[in-house]
Protein backbone atom coordinates (compact mmCIF):
# COMPACT_ATOMS: atom_id res chain seq x y z
CA UNK A 1 0.00 0.00 0.00
CA UNK A 2 1.55 2.90 -1.02
CA UNK A 3 1.33 5.46 2.35
CA UNK A 4 2.82 5.29 5.64
CA UNK A 5 4.96 2.31 6.36
CA UNK A 6 3.36 0.20 9.10
CA UNK A 7 5.17 -1.92 11.92
CA UNK A 8 4.48 -4.01 14.16
CA UNK A 9 5.26 -3.36 17.74
CA UNK A 10 3.69 -6.08 19.94
CA UNK A 11 2.12 -9.39 20.09
CA UNK A 12 0.06 -11.52 22.48
CA UNK A 13 -1.22 -14.95 21.92
CA UNK A 14 -3.77 -17.12 24.07
CA UNK A 15 -3.69 -20.60 22.22
CA UNK A 16 -4.40 -24.22 22.97
CA UNK A 17 -0.46 -24.12 24.52
CA UNK A 18 -1.07 -21.64 26.87
CA UNK A 19 -1.02 -18.57 27.57
CA UNK A 20 2.17 -16.44 26.11
CA UNK A 21 3.64 -15.88 22.16
CA UNK A 22 6.60 -17.62 23.84
CA UNK A 23 4.74 -20.64 25.32
CA UNK A 24 3.15 -21.15 21.89
CA UNK A 25 6.59 -20.65 19.94
CA UNK A 26 7.99 -23.46 22.22
CA UNK A 27 5.28 -25.61 21.45
CA UNK A 28 5.51 -24.96 17.66
CA UNK A 29 9.36 -25.49 17.05
CA UNK A 30 9.69 -28.20 20.07
CA UNK A 31 6.98 -30.22 17.73
CA UNK A 32 4.52 -30.53 20.27
CA UNK A 33 0.89 -31.12 19.39
CA UNK A 34 -1.43 -29.03 21.42
CA UNK A 35 -5.06 -30.69 20.55
CA UNK A 36 -6.32 -32.95 23.25
CA UNK A 37 -9.17 -35.54 23.46
CA UNK A 38 -12.42 -33.86 24.45
CA UNK A 39 -14.87 -35.34 27.34
CA UNK A 40 -17.82 -37.65 25.69
CA UNK A 41 -20.07 -35.27 24.79
CA UNK A 42 -23.31 -37.29 23.97
CA UNK A 43 -24.70 -35.16 20.85
CA UNK A 44 -26.20 -37.41 19.21
CA UNK A 45 -24.80 -37.59 15.29
CA UNK A 46 -21.82 -35.68 16.13
CA UNK A 47 -18.64 -37.76 16.10
CA UNK A 48 -15.95 -34.75 16.52
CA UNK A 49 -13.14 -36.09 19.55
CA UNK A 50 -10.52 -33.98 19.05
CA UNK A 51 -10.19 -29.93 19.62
CA UNK A 52 -7.30 -26.98 21.14
CA UNK A 53 -8.90 -25.56 24.14
CA UNK A 54 -6.87 -22.90 26.09
CA UNK A 55 -6.39 -23.45 29.60
CA UNK A 56 -9.07 -22.04 32.05
CA UNK A 57 -7.47 -18.68 32.97
CA UNK A 58 -8.77 -16.89 35.91
CA UNK A 59 -11.15 -14.35 34.57
CA UNK A 60 -11.47 -11.60 37.44
CA UNK A 61 -8.16 -10.72 36.35
CA UNK A 62 -9.92 -8.36 34.34
CA UNK A 63 -12.09 -6.17 36.25
CA UNK A 64 -15.82 -6.93 36.61
CA UNK A 65 -17.22 -3.39 34.82
CA UNK A 66 -15.45 -4.72 31.69
CA UNK A 67 -16.02 -8.40 32.49
CA UNK A 68 -19.75 -8.51 32.66
CA UNK A 69 -20.01 -7.50 29.13
CA UNK A 70 -17.60 -10.58 28.17
CA UNK A 71 -18.11 -14.09 26.80
CA UNK A 72 -15.10 -16.55 27.07
CA UNK A 73 -13.77 -15.01 23.42
CA UNK A 74 -13.71 -11.63 24.93
CA UNK A 75 -11.72 -12.42 27.66
CA UNK A 76 -9.74 -14.69 25.83
CA UNK A 77 -8.54 -11.42 23.59
CA UNK A 78 -8.04 -9.28 26.74
CA UNK A 79 -5.74 -11.52 27.94
CA UNK A 80 -4.11 -11.43 24.41
CA UNK A 81 -4.20 -7.50 23.76
CA UNK A 82 -2.84 -7.16 27.49
CA UNK A 83 0.59 -9.17 26.78
CA UNK A 84 0.62 -7.37 23.17
CA UNK A 85 0.23 -4.10 24.75
CA UNK A 86 2.68 -4.79 27.27
CA UNK A 87 5.20 -5.86 24.44
CA UNK A 88 5.01 -2.75 22.86
CA UNK A 89 5.66 -0.72 25.94
CA UNK A 90 2.43 0.71 26.58
CA UNK A 91 0.91 0.39 30.04
CA UNK A 92 -2.18 -1.99 29.08
CA UNK A 93 -3.84 -0.26 32.69
CA UNK A 94 -3.61 3.13 31.61
CA UNK A 95 -6.78 4.25 28.77
CA UNK A 96 -5.38 4.47 25.08
CA UNK A 97 -7.57 6.81 23.53
CA UNK A 98 -5.30 7.16 20.66
CA UNK A 99 -5.47 3.36 19.64
CA UNK A 100 -8.18 1.93 17.50
CA UNK A 101 -9.14 -1.57 17.80
CA UNK A 102 -9.73 -3.95 14.72
CA UNK A 103 -10.49 -7.81 15.77
CA UNK A 104 -13.09 -10.03 14.85
CA UNK A 105 -14.76 -13.47 15.76
CA UNK A 106 -16.51 -15.80 13.95
CA UNK A 107 -20.02 -15.12 15.24
CA UNK A 108 -20.96 -13.79 18.97
CA UNK A 109 -20.41 -16.27 21.53
CA UNK A 110 -22.24 -19.56 20.96
CA UNK A 111 -22.34 -20.51 24.58
CA UNK A 112 -24.19 -17.44 25.64
CA UNK A 113 -26.64 -18.09 22.64
CA UNK A 114 -26.86 -21.68 23.91
CA UNK A 115 -27.77 -20.28 27.54
CA UNK A 116 -30.46 -17.88 26.44
CA UNK A 117 -32.15 -19.75 23.97
CA UNK A 118 -32.41 -22.86 26.33
CA UNK A 119 -33.98 -20.93 28.91
CA UNK A 120 -36.39 -19.16 26.26
CA UNK A 121 -37.29 -21.97 24.64
CA UNK A 122 -38.39 -23.83 28.05
CA UNK A 123 -39.83 -21.00 29.58
CA UNK A 124 -41.10 -19.32 26.74
CA UNK A 125 -40.47 -16.21 28.48
CA UNK A 126 -37.61 -13.46 28.04
CA UNK A 127 -38.14 -12.51 32.45
CA UNK A 128 -34.76 -13.72 33.24
CA UNK A 129 -32.79 -12.61 30.56
CA UNK A 130 -29.86 -10.14 31.70
CA UNK A 131 -29.13 -6.67 29.98
CA UNK A 132 -25.50 -7.94 29.23
CA UNK A 133 -26.24 -10.70 26.87
CA UNK A 134 -26.47 -8.84 23.76
CA UNK A 135 -23.18 -7.79 24.37
CA UNK A 136 -21.46 -10.95 24.28
CA UNK A 137 -23.35 -12.17 21.13
CA UNK A 138 -23.55 -9.05 18.96
CA UNK A 139 -21.44 -9.47 16.16
CA UNK A 140 -18.47 -6.90 17.34
CA UNK A 141 -18.29 -8.12 20.36
CA UNK A 142 -14.31 -9.07 20.65
CA UNK A 143 -13.68 -5.63 19.21
CA UNK A 144 -15.85 -3.99 21.53
CA UNK A 145 -15.21 -5.15 24.81
CA UNK A 146 -11.55 -4.45 24.03
CA UNK A 147 -11.97 -1.13 23.31
CA UNK A 148 -14.13 -0.97 26.25
CA UNK A 149 -11.79 -2.92 28.65
CA UNK A 150 -8.36 -0.88 27.36
CA UNK A 151 -9.93 2.70 26.45
CA UNK A 152 -9.60 2.50 23.04
CA UNK A 153 -11.44 5.84 21.43
CA UNK A 154 -10.41 5.65 17.93
CA UNK A 155 -12.58 3.56 15.37
CA UNK A 156 -13.66 0.12 16.23
CA UNK A 157 -13.71 -2.49 13.78
CA UNK A 158 -15.04 -5.88 13.55
CA UNK A 159 -14.56 -7.55 10.35
CA UNK A 160 -16.83 -10.92 10.21
CA UNK A 161 -15.19 -12.87 8.08
CA UNK A 162 -15.70 -16.37 9.90
CA UNK A 163 -12.19 -17.72 9.78
CA UNK A 164 -10.33 -15.03 7.88
CA UNK A 165 -11.37 -12.56 10.64
CA UNK A 166 -8.19 -12.41 12.36
CA UNK A 167 -6.00 -11.64 9.45
CA UNK A 168 -8.41 -9.67 7.60
CA UNK A 169 -8.59 -7.18 10.83
CA UNK A 170 -4.87 -7.02 10.53
CA UNK A 171 -5.07 -5.97 6.83
CA UNK A 172 -8.08 -3.74 8.14
CA UNK A 173 -5.58 -2.23 11.12
CA UNK A 174 -2.71 -2.05 8.52
CA UNK A 175 -4.42 -0.08 5.80
CA UNK A 176 -5.96 2.22 8.51
CA UNK A 177 -2.09 3.38 9.66
CA UNK A 178 -0.68 3.60 5.88
CA UNK A 179 -3.77 5.43 4.97
CA UNK A 180 -2.71 7.95 8.12
CA UNK A 181 -6.29 7.54 9.20
CA UNK A 182 -5.17 6.26 12.75
CA UNK A 183 -1.91 6.13 14.41
CA UNK A 184 -2.49 3.13 16.18
CA UNK A 185 -4.03 -0.32 16.03
CA UNK A 186 -4.72 -3.29 17.97
CA UNK A 187 -5.25 -6.06 15.87
CA UNK A 188 -5.92 -9.60 15.96
CA UNK A 189 -9.32 -12.67 16.41
CA UNK A 190 -10.59 -14.50 18.90
CA UNK A 191 -12.87 -17.57 19.37
CA UNK A 192 -14.32 -19.59 21.97
CA UNK A 193 -14.52 -23.50 21.51
CA UNK A 194 -18.02 -24.55 20.62
CA UNK A 195 -19.46 -28.00 19.61
CA UNK A 196 -21.88 -25.82 17.70
CA UNK A 197 -19.05 -24.97 15.61
CA UNK A 198 -17.17 -28.35 15.41
CA UNK A 199 -20.86 -29.69 14.16
CA UNK A 200 -21.23 -26.79 11.28
CA UNK A 201 -17.50 -28.41 10.00
CA UNK A 202 -18.92 -31.84 10.44
CA UNK A 203 -21.90 -31.34 8.56
CA UNK A 204 -20.14 -29.88 5.35
CA UNK A 205 -18.16 -32.71 5.62
CA UNK A 206 -14.98 -30.66 6.52
CA UNK A 207 -14.23 -31.88 10.53
CA UNK A 208 -11.24 -34.67 10.79
CA UNK A 209 -13.20 -37.28 13.11
CA UNK A 210 -9.78 -38.82 14.12
CA UNK A 211 -10.35 -39.65 17.74
CA UNK A 212 -6.14 -39.17 18.45
CA UNK A 213 -5.50 -35.96 18.82
CA UNK A 214 -1.77 -36.31 17.09
CA UNK A 215 -3.12 -37.88 13.89
CA UNK A 216 -6.42 -35.40 13.93
CA UNK A 217 -4.84 -32.44 11.92
CA UNK A 218 -2.72 -33.06 9.10
CA UNK A 219 -2.98 -30.54 6.50
CA UNK A 220 -1.35 -31.67 3.04
CA UNK A 221 -1.35 -35.15 4.17
CA UNK A 222 -3.03 -37.71 1.67
CA UNK A 223 -4.27 -39.30 5.36
CA UNK A 224 -5.60 -35.85 6.17
CA UNK A 225 -9.59 -36.03 7.33
CA UNK A 226 -10.62 -32.53 7.89
CA UNK A 227 -9.98 -29.69 10.20
CA UNK A 228 -9.99 -29.95 14.17
CA UNK A 229 -11.27 -26.77 15.93
CA UNK A 230 -9.73 -24.92 18.66
CA UNK A 231 -9.88 -21.56 20.17
CA UNK A 232 -8.05 -18.94 21.65
CA UNK A 233 -6.55 -15.32 20.84
CA UNK A 234 -4.07 -13.65 18.82
CA UNK A 235 -3.07 -9.72 19.33
CA UNK A 236 -1.08 -7.29 17.48
CA UNK A 237 -0.11 -3.87 17.91
CA UNK A 238 0.74 -1.90 14.62
CA UNK A 239 1.91 1.87 14.79
CA UNK A 240 3.36 3.76 11.82
CA UNK A 241 7.16 3.91 11.29
CA UNK A 242 7.47 7.34 12.81
CA UNK A 243 5.18 7.01 16.23
CA UNK A 244 7.36 3.56 16.69
CA UNK A 245 10.66 5.18 16.51
CA UNK A 246 9.58 7.99 17.86
CA UNK A 247 8.75 6.33 21.18
CA UNK A 248 11.53 3.92 21.00
CA UNK A 249 9.71 0.93 20.82
CA UNK A 250 11.09 -2.37 19.68
CA UNK A 251 10.22 -3.20 16.02
CA UNK A 252 9.19 -6.43 15.66
CA UNK A 253 8.60 -6.58 11.71
CA UNK A 254 7.11 -4.69 9.22
CA UNK A 255 3.36 -5.50 7.24
CA UNK A 256 4.21 -4.88 3.47
CA UNK A 257 1.72 -5.77 1.94
CA UNK A 258 -1.88 -7.02 2.21
CA UNK A 259 -4.69 -7.76 -0.15
CA UNK A 260 -8.26 -9.07 0.31
CA UNK A 261 -10.91 -10.38 -1.91
CA UNK A 262 -13.77 -12.52 -2.53
CA UNK A 263 -14.57 -16.15 -4.33
CA UNK A 264 -18.57 -15.25 -5.71
CA UNK A 265 -18.55 -18.83 -7.46
CA UNK A 266 -19.11 -21.08 -3.96
CA UNK A 267 -20.20 -20.34 -0.56
CA UNK A 268 -18.05 -23.41 0.44
CA UNK A 269 -15.21 -24.44 -2.13
CA UNK A 270 -12.34 -22.08 -2.48
CA UNK A 271 -10.72 -20.88 -6.02
CA UNK A 272 -7.20 -21.76 -6.38
CA UNK A 273 -7.44 -18.93 -9.36
CA UNK A 274 -8.65 -16.61 -6.32
CA UNK A 275 -6.51 -17.11 -4.02
CA UNK A 276 -3.57 -16.95 -6.63
CA UNK A 277 -4.84 -13.54 -7.44
CA UNK A 278 -4.94 -12.74 -3.73
CA UNK A 279 -1.23 -13.71 -3.22
CA UNK A 280 0.04 -11.91 -6.30
CA UNK A 281 -2.25 -8.71 -5.21
CA UNK A 282 -0.56 -8.62 -1.78
CA UNK A 283 2.70 -8.69 -3.19
CA UNK A 284 1.95 -5.71 -5.57
CA UNK A 285 0.96 -4.01 -2.83
CA UNK A 286 4.68 -4.95 -1.51
CA UNK A 287 6.09 -4.06 -4.14
CA UNK A 288 7.67 -7.52 -4.17
CA UNK A 289 8.25 -10.13 -6.32
CA UNK A 290 7.47 -13.99 -5.62
CA UNK A 291 11.35 -14.60 -5.81
CA UNK A 292 11.33 -12.35 -2.74
CA UNK A 293 9.10 -14.66 -0.41
CA UNK A 294 11.52 -17.18 1.39
CA UNK A 295 8.25 -18.70 3.18
CA UNK A 296 4.09 -19.39 3.14
CA UNK A 297 2.56 -19.58 6.18
CA UNK A 298 -0.49 -21.67 4.33
CA UNK A 299 -3.81 -21.52 6.24
CA UNK A 300 -4.28 -25.33 5.03
CA UNK A 301 -6.77 -26.83 7.65
CA UNK A 302 -6.66 -30.32 6.72
CA UNK A 303 -9.59 -30.24 4.23
CA UNK A 304 -10.19 -32.11 1.23
CA UNK A 305 -10.31 -28.93 -1.55
CA UNK A 306 -9.05 -25.90 0.80
CA UNK A 307 -6.09 -27.54 0.92
CA UNK A 308 -5.73 -28.54 -2.66
CA UNK A 309 -7.46 -25.04 -4.14
CA UNK A 310 -4.33 -23.26 -1.84
CA UNK A 311 -1.77 -25.63 -2.79
CA UNK A 312 -2.18 -25.51 -5.93
CA UNK A 313 -2.32 -21.50 -6.09
CA UNK A 314 0.64 -21.58 -4.02
CA UNK A 315 2.52 -23.82 -6.82
CA UNK A 316 1.22 -21.56 -9.57
CA UNK A 317 2.90 -18.21 -8.01
CA UNK A 318 5.94 -19.97 -6.63
CA UNK A 319 6.65 -22.92 -7.81
CA UNK A 320 8.08 -25.14 -5.85
CA UNK A 321 11.16 -22.70 -4.67
CA UNK A 322 9.36 -21.60 -1.30
CA UNK A 323 8.72 -23.94 1.59
CA UNK A 324 5.62 -24.01 3.09
CA UNK A 325 4.29 -25.04 6.18
CA UNK A 326 0.80 -24.56 8.09
CA UNK A 327 0.52 -24.75 11.88
CA UNK A 328 -2.95 -26.45 12.15
CA UNK A 329 -1.11 -29.62 12.64
CA UNK A 330 0.45 -28.53 16.03
CA UNK A 331 -2.62 -26.53 17.09
CA UNK A 332 -5.75 -27.17 15.11
CA UNK A 333 -7.98 -24.07 13.42
CA UNK A 334 -8.55 -21.39 16.24
CA UNK A 335 -10.83 -19.98 13.66
CA UNK A 336 -10.93 -16.14 13.65
CA UNK A 337 -7.68 -16.23 16.04
CA UNK A 338 -5.66 -18.73 13.81
CA UNK A 339 -4.79 -15.61 11.16
CA UNK A 340 -3.90 -13.65 14.24
CA UNK A 341 -1.97 -16.47 15.99
CA UNK A 342 -0.22 -17.96 12.84
CA UNK A 343 0.95 -14.29 12.02
CA UNK A 344 2.18 -13.49 15.25
CA UNK A 345 4.22 -17.15 15.01
CA UNK A 346 5.50 -15.97 10.97
CA UNK A 347 6.80 -13.09 13.08
CA UNK A 348 8.62 -15.31 15.48
CA UNK A 349 10.15 -17.13 12.67
CA UNK A 350 11.13 -14.13 10.51
CA UNK A 351 12.81 -12.79 13.91
CA UNK A 352 14.88 -16.01 14.59
CA UNK A 353 15.21 -17.46 11.01
CA UNK A 354 14.41 -20.58 12.13
CA UNK A 355 10.89 -22.13 10.12
CA UNK A 356 8.56 -24.54 11.33
CA UNK A 357 7.03 -27.55 9.03
CA UNK A 358 3.72 -28.83 9.29
CA UNK A 359 2.80 -31.51 12.22
CA UNK A 360 1.51 -34.68 10.81
CA UNK A 361 2.55 -33.83 7.40
CA UNK A 362 4.16 -37.12 5.74
CA UNK A 363 3.23 -38.08 2.34
CA UNK A 364 1.95 -35.15 0.69
CA UNK A 365 -0.92 -34.99 -0.97
CA UNK A 366 0.52 -34.96 -4.93
CA UNK A 367 -2.90 -33.15 -5.43
CA UNK A 368 -1.98 -29.77 -3.47
CA UNK A 369 0.81 -29.20 -6.14
CA UNK A 370 4.53 -29.53 -5.97
CA UNK A 371 4.85 -27.60 -3.47
CA UNK A 372 8.11 -27.51 -0.85
CA UNK A 373 7.19 -29.04 2.45
CA UNK A 374 10.02 -29.26 4.81
CA UNK A 375 9.77 -32.14 7.24
CA UNK A 376 12.10 -30.30 9.96
CA UNK A 377 12.71 -26.86 10.84
CA UNK A 378 14.54 -24.79 8.37
CA UNK A 379 16.25 -21.71 8.19
CA UNK A 380 15.80 -18.90 5.91
CA UNK A 381 17.36 -15.47 5.93
CA UNK A 382 16.84 -12.44 4.06
CA UNK A 383 13.44 -12.63 2.65
CA UNK A 384 9.93 -11.93 3.71
CA UNK A 385 6.86 -14.11 4.22
CA UNK A 386 3.31 -14.10 3.22
CA UNK A 387 0.57 -15.51 5.32
CA UNK A 388 -2.61 -16.58 3.73
CA UNK A 389 -6.55 -16.96 5.43
CA UNK A 390 -9.60 -18.14 4.03
CA UNK A 391 -13.16 -18.79 4.94
CA UNK A 392 -15.99 -20.26 4.29
CA UNK A 393 -18.04 -17.68 2.31
CA UNK A 394 -15.21 -16.77 -0.03
CA UNK A 395 -13.20 -15.07 2.02
CA UNK A 396 -8.92 -15.12 1.01
CA UNK A 397 -6.70 -12.63 2.98
CA UNK A 398 -3.04 -12.43 1.92
CA UNK A 399 -0.32 -10.66 4.17
CA UNK A 400 3.17 -9.80 3.69
CA UNK A 401 5.43 -9.54 6.60
CA UNK A 402 9.34 -8.80 6.72
CA UNK A 403 11.75 -7.44 8.72
CA UNK A 404 12.25 -3.17 9.65
CA UNK A 405 14.89 -2.09 7.09
CA UNK A 406 14.71 1.62 8.14
CA UNK B 1 -39.70 -13.44 55.99
CA UNK B 2 -37.51 -11.38 59.06
CA UNK B 3 -36.04 -8.39 58.30
CA UNK B 4 -32.43 -9.98 59.09
CA UNK B 5 -32.91 -13.01 56.69
CA UNK B 6 -33.91 -10.23 53.97
CA UNK B 7 -30.95 -8.74 54.46
CA UNK B 8 -28.58 -11.49 54.17
CA UNK B 9 -29.93 -12.95 51.15
CA UNK B 10 -29.81 -9.22 49.30
CA UNK B 11 -25.86 -9.27 50.82
CA UNK B 12 -25.15 -12.13 49.52
CA UNK B 13 -26.57 -11.96 46.30
CA UNK B 14 -25.52 -8.45 45.35
CA UNK B 15 -21.62 -9.50 46.47
CA UNK B 16 -21.77 -11.88 44.88
CA UNK B 17 -22.84 -11.07 41.21
CA UNK B 18 -21.42 -7.25 41.49
CA UNK B 19 -18.75 -8.53 43.32
CA UNK B 20 -19.31 -6.31 46.32
CA UNK B 21 -17.21 -5.61 49.54
CA UNK B 22 -19.54 -6.64 52.28
CA UNK B 23 -18.74 -3.94 54.68
CA UNK B 24 -19.74 -1.38 51.93
CA UNK B 25 -23.47 -3.09 51.95
CA UNK B 26 -24.86 -0.86 54.65
CA UNK B 27 -28.48 0.82 54.65
CA UNK B 28 -27.66 4.16 53.59
CA UNK B 29 -25.34 3.09 50.53
CA UNK B 30 -26.70 4.49 47.44
CA UNK B 31 -27.12 2.22 44.69
CA UNK B 32 -25.39 4.01 41.87
CA UNK B 33 -23.42 6.41 43.74
CA UNK B 34 -21.64 4.44 46.55
CA UNK B 35 -22.45 0.47 45.28
CA UNK B 36 -21.04 2.07 41.85
CA UNK B 37 -23.69 0.21 39.69
CA UNK B 38 -24.70 1.87 36.90
CA UNK B 39 -27.93 1.36 34.44
CA UNK B 40 -26.75 -1.78 33.03
CA UNK B 41 -26.08 -3.20 36.25
CA UNK B 42 -29.76 -2.22 37.34
CA UNK B 43 -31.56 -4.07 34.38
CA UNK B 44 -29.76 -7.66 36.23
CA UNK B 45 -30.20 -6.28 39.59
CA UNK B 46 -33.52 -7.47 38.77
CA UNK B 47 -33.04 -10.93 37.94
CA UNK B 48 -30.85 -11.38 40.74
CA UNK B 49 -33.24 -10.07 43.04
CA UNK B 50 -35.92 -12.90 41.52
CA UNK B 51 -33.27 -15.92 41.47
CA UNK B 52 -32.33 -14.83 45.45
CA UNK B 53 -35.98 -14.85 46.58
CA UNK B 54 -37.25 -17.61 43.88
CA UNK B 55 -40.17 -15.31 42.94
CA UNK B 56 -40.83 -13.25 40.18
CA UNK B 57 -42.56 -9.65 40.55
CA UNK B 58 -46.12 -8.94 39.64
CA UNK B 59 -44.59 -5.56 38.75
CA UNK B 60 -41.00 -5.33 38.22
CA UNK B 61 -41.08 -0.60 37.27
CA UNK B 62 -41.41 -0.72 41.12
CA UNK B 63 -37.56 -1.40 41.53
CA UNK B 64 -36.85 1.65 39.56
CA UNK B 65 -37.80 4.13 42.37
CA UNK B 66 -35.06 2.65 44.43
CA UNK B 67 -31.99 4.71 45.69
CA UNK B 68 -30.38 2.87 48.57
CA UNK B 69 -30.09 -0.39 49.51
CA UNK B 70 -32.17 0.44 52.93
CA UNK B 71 -35.03 1.32 49.97
CA UNK B 72 -34.70 -2.46 48.41
CA UNK B 73 -34.81 -4.34 51.87
CA UNK B 74 -38.03 -2.33 52.68
CA UNK B 75 -39.08 -3.04 49.04
CA UNK B 76 -38.46 -6.80 49.32
CA UNK B 77 -40.39 -6.22 52.68
CA UNK B 78 -43.42 -5.05 51.33
CA UNK B 79 -43.24 -7.86 49.09
CA UNK B 80 -43.47 -10.57 51.36
CA UNK B 81 -46.39 -8.15 53.30
CA UNK B 82 -48.38 -7.85 50.31
CA UNK B 83 -47.43 -10.96 48.88
CA UNK B 84 -46.77 -8.82 45.43
CA UNK B 85 -44.88 -12.17 44.11
CA UNK B 86 -45.20 -15.17 42.08
CA UNK B 87 -43.46 -18.15 43.35
CA UNK B 88 -41.20 -19.02 40.73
Amino acid sequence: MRGRRVVITGMGALSPYGEGASVMMRGLRDGVCALRSLQEHGIDGLHCGVAGIVPRLDAKRVPRESRRTMSPMSLHACFAVREALFQAGLDPDAPLPGAGVAMGSTIGSPEVLQEFFSAYLRDKSVDGMRGTVFFKVMSHTVAANVALAFGCARRVLAPAAACASGLMAVGLGYEAVASGREDLMICGGADEFHLLTAATFERLGAASLEQEPRLASRPFDTARQGLVCSEGAGALVLESLERAGARGAEILAEIKGFAMLSTPANIAHPSAEAIETCMREALDDALLRPQDIGYVNAHATATEWGDIAEGRAVAGLFGDAVPVSSLKGHMGHAMAASGALELISCIEMLRTSVYIPTYGLETPDARCGALRHPQASFAVTGKAILKNSFALGGSNCSLVLDHCCQ
Amino acid sequence: MQEKEIKDIVDAALADEFELDRASLVDDAHIREDLGLDSLDIVDLVIVIENAFNFKLEDRSKLAGIQTLGDLYRFIRDIYEHKSFVEK
